[in-house]
């Protein structure tokens, strides 16, 4: 009997293989203190705006990864959980269909959601379809000193391999995909298959607790595949079937 | 009182009783003809008039709209989305809120030109024009309203399928596609409908004006005479217009819900979202029409011959029988939504029931529903023109009120609790008062360049409807033509 490979023609539905993607990351909720490390690692490696105090108090922060904090239980019993937010990077993302100009693609190569900055018109259409709401829209042209002199210092420090995006563009988390490129390339110039570990995104460099782990989730022997498979793992609204590629450890 | 005196009133009474039963059909357009060439007197000369009244609102209104549309959206242009109260999870605001409201008042135009004109409504006949009018200029409103919301309109025609050596195509799966399509064909269709049966009637004004008018209307009358052949030409077109738009009209409005409908959110991912708003926009509509009639009836000279009680109650009609419409769709949305059980769903209908916004959600049930339903049965109240006009001022607030409702409420409650936040508009305001004035400013203007009352549809009517003298009294009757 021979079956078709409904991913091989483009089939909708056809989402067996989609669901393992390439690239994954575990986030270990039980160890994350919410210290907001990676935040912060996050907007140097990728030039994320400060919007400044007025915005930031309107709910206009640009974070690529937030924490999000929760309180459980009545006073004086209360615990407090953290939940790391960022782009799920979903097999099957919500964000991608409704973007009237294809700014918001599918990379066929690395598994992942594209934004092209200079493709999007500023419909925020995607940003209103994903359910994890973390898509960022550059309300004003934040990054430009000549209207905001006091961002001058940030400025000068510029990751050069990111974009700097102007006003009236979405935006998200990419994996870092600069870094995932940069040792691609050098994998290959040397003739080998990137290795587990050889290098990771800013959040997970960051984290203190070691509570991001990121690698191929397409290798069985990687460790991020290993943790994927804890008995603890979740996916975050498994019930829309987005297919994300980021695994949540639950409290143990 | 004594019982002659009070035999006496009581005869009175029946006497009253007994007129108003049997009305006098000379109260109905139709059956009261006036010679053409007084008609179209009384057209022209309404056209002709205009008091220091008019001046002074059109000199508000122009500077409204160079205050509130022309220098308030640079502004935003210039500075920014930020400038707007836009903000995450609120993504998509007021002006999305004008957009479907905007189109939801232009399908009564289509609703009444079109579809009364293929079922052959004859009460429709004095007030055509006035509701095609509504139809071209909301929808250039809503138009405005969908540029005013992108982040980089100046990139818009990238949504047009342009060849270009990128070979970049738009996305034909987004909703917005269909949007843009679906509001291009809605916006040609429309106005060209509007055109076809304006063009005997600009004739007319043709031959009676002088001036820089006569050459303005020798050119959109396009030549027309009166031949045989040109009515017979005219009519075809006409009839094609009719039936090709009605399909346009209900898919525009469709499309528009799909925005929603489509997208994977609690309170919007509702199948019956396609007819709700197309229901939505003609209870919108109907009341608009009202107000506009009641409007034009109250300023304009000679109005009150074209428009009468008989077109407020027949509008009343509709407006209460699409209300009954309405309310079925709205708790078809709420009750299965509500059955669906979805936890983030649930929150949100708990939310519009009892969190800030929920005067809005009551005050649509009480307009939208449960006013025209207490006032429209009651042909008093539908036949007394500012009576009319409130409710239909309430409708339309209600139905502003359902899609602010939907639009930027139903974002603010989502599925990441982290995320609530209520939405403020802030620039939207001065510009949502901006499309009013631009639209209230194209109407008055318009008002004033071409005939507002299609004269040869009421001709054309009147020459069918014929009274015949039986006896003493007057018996209406109607000849076919064809
Ligand atoms: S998490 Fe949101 S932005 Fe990321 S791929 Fe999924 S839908 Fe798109």
């Amino acid at each position: 009997m021979t079956t078709i490979d409904l991913n091989r023609i483009g089939a909708k539905g056809a989402i067996a293989e989609e669901a393992e993607g390439k690239w994954g990351m575990v986030i270990d909720r039980d160890v994350c203190t919410g210290c907001q490390a990676c935040v912060a690692a996050c907007a140097m490696e990728n030039n994320i705006a400060y919007v400044g105090e007025e915005d930031a108090g309107y709910g206009r922060t640009m974070h690529w990864i937030r924490i999000e904090r929760f309180w459980e239980g009545e006073y004086p019993e209360v615990k407090s959980t953290h939940q790391p937010m960022l782009c799920q990077q979903c097999g099957h993302a919500p964000c991608e269909p409704v973007c009237p100009v294809f700014a918001t693609p599918h990379s066929m190569s690395e598994q992942i959601n594209l934004q092209v900055y200079n493709r999007c018109i500023g419909t925020r259409y995607c940003a209103n379809n994903c359910p994890y709401q973390v898509r960022s829209f550059n309300w004003r042209d934040y990054q430009d000193n000549r209207l905001r002199p006091e961002i001058t210092i940030l400025s000068n420090q510029f990751n050069p391999d990111v974009t700097v995006r102007r006003r009236g563009v979405m935006e998200k988390c990419s994996f870092c995909i600069q870094r995932i490129h940069k040792a691609e390339d050098k994998a290959k110039s040397e003739g080998r298959e990137v290795e587990d570990g050889e290098f990771t995104t800013a959040c997970a460099q960051a984290c203190p607790a070691n509570a991001i782990t990121f690698g191929r989730l397409d290798n069985p022997e990687s460790l991020v595949s290993q943790l994927a498979q804890n008995e603890r793992g979740y996916k975050h609204l498994d019930e829309l079937n987005t297919l994300p590629r980021v695994t949540y450890l639950k409290e143990g | 009182m004594s019982a002659v005196s009070k035999h006496y009133s009581g005869a009175e009474k029946a006497h009253a009783h007994h007129q108003e039963e049997e009305h006098d059909p000379r109260e109905f357009l139709m059956y009261d003809p006036k010679p053409r060439g007084e008609m179209n007197d009384m057209v022209m000369e309404s056209m002709m008039t205009t008091s220091w009244k008019f001046w002074a609102v059109i000199a508000v209104l122009v500077v409204l709209v160079a205050s509130c549309f022309v220098y308030a959206w640079g502004y935003m242009i210039a500075n920014g989305l930020g400038t707007a109260g836009v903000m995450r999870p609120s993504y998509w605001g007021v002006f999305l809120v004008n957009t479907v409201f905007w189109i939801g008042i232009s399908h009564a135009g289509t609703f009444i030109s079109a579809i009364l004109r293929v079922f052959k409504a004859e009460f429709r006949r004095p007030f055509t024009r006035a509701a095609e009018l509504m139809t071209t200029f909301g929808l250039i409103q809503a138009g405005a309203s969908i540029f005013m919301h992108m982040g980089r309109v100046w990139l818009a025609y990238w949504m047009f399928p342009i060849p270009n050596e990128r070979m970049l195509w738009p996305n034909f799966h987004s909703p917005l596609m269909w949007d843009l399509l679906a509001i291009t064909t809605y916006v040609l269709g429309s106005t060209m409908y509007l055109f076809l049966p304006l063009i005997p009637d600009l004739a007319m004004a043709r031959d009676r004006s002088t001036g820089w008018r006569k050459s303005f209307f020798k050119v959109l009358a396009l030549g027309f005479r009166g031949t045989e052949g040109e009515w017979r030409h005219l009519q075809t077109a006409m009839n094609y217009f009719a039936f090709a738009i009605i399909p346009v009209m209900f898919s525009v409005h469709t499309i528009v819900s799909w925005d929603f409908a489509m997208a994977m959110r609690p309170g919007w991912s509702s199948s019956v979202f396609g007819p709700y708003f197309v229901l939505g926009a003609l209870h919108s509509g109907m009341g608009a029409v009202a107000v506009v009639l009641v409007i034009m009836r109250a300023t304009m000279k000679h109005m009150d011959y074209f428009i009468r009680k008989e077109h407020f109650d027949a509008l009343g009609k509709l407006m209460l029988i699409v209300s009954f419409a309405y309310a079925y769709f709205f708790f078809n949305d709420y009750i299965v939504q509500w059955y669906g059980g979805d936890r983030a769903t649930d929150n949100l209908l708990h939310w519009l029931e009892e969190g800030k916004m929920s005067w809005m959600f009551y005050q649509l049930i009480l307009f939208n529903i449960i006013i025209p339903w207490l006032t429209l049965w009651s042909k008093k109240i539908r036949t007394t023109p500012w009576l009319l006009a409130i409710i239909g001022i309430l409708i339309n607030v209600g139905m502003y009120w359902e899609r602010y409702l939907i639009v930027p409420v139903m974002l603010a409650v989502n599925r990441m609790p982290f995320t609530w936040r209520l939405y403020q508009p802030r620039i939207e305001i001065f510009l949502t008062v901006g499309t009013f004035a631009l639209f209230l400013l194209f109407y008055m203007i318009a008002s004033r360049l071409i005939p507002l009352i299609p004269v040869w549809e009421v001709q054309e009517g009147q020459m069918v409807h014929t009274l015949r003298k039986v006896g003493k009294t007057h018996v209406p009757t109607v000849s076919e033509f064809e």
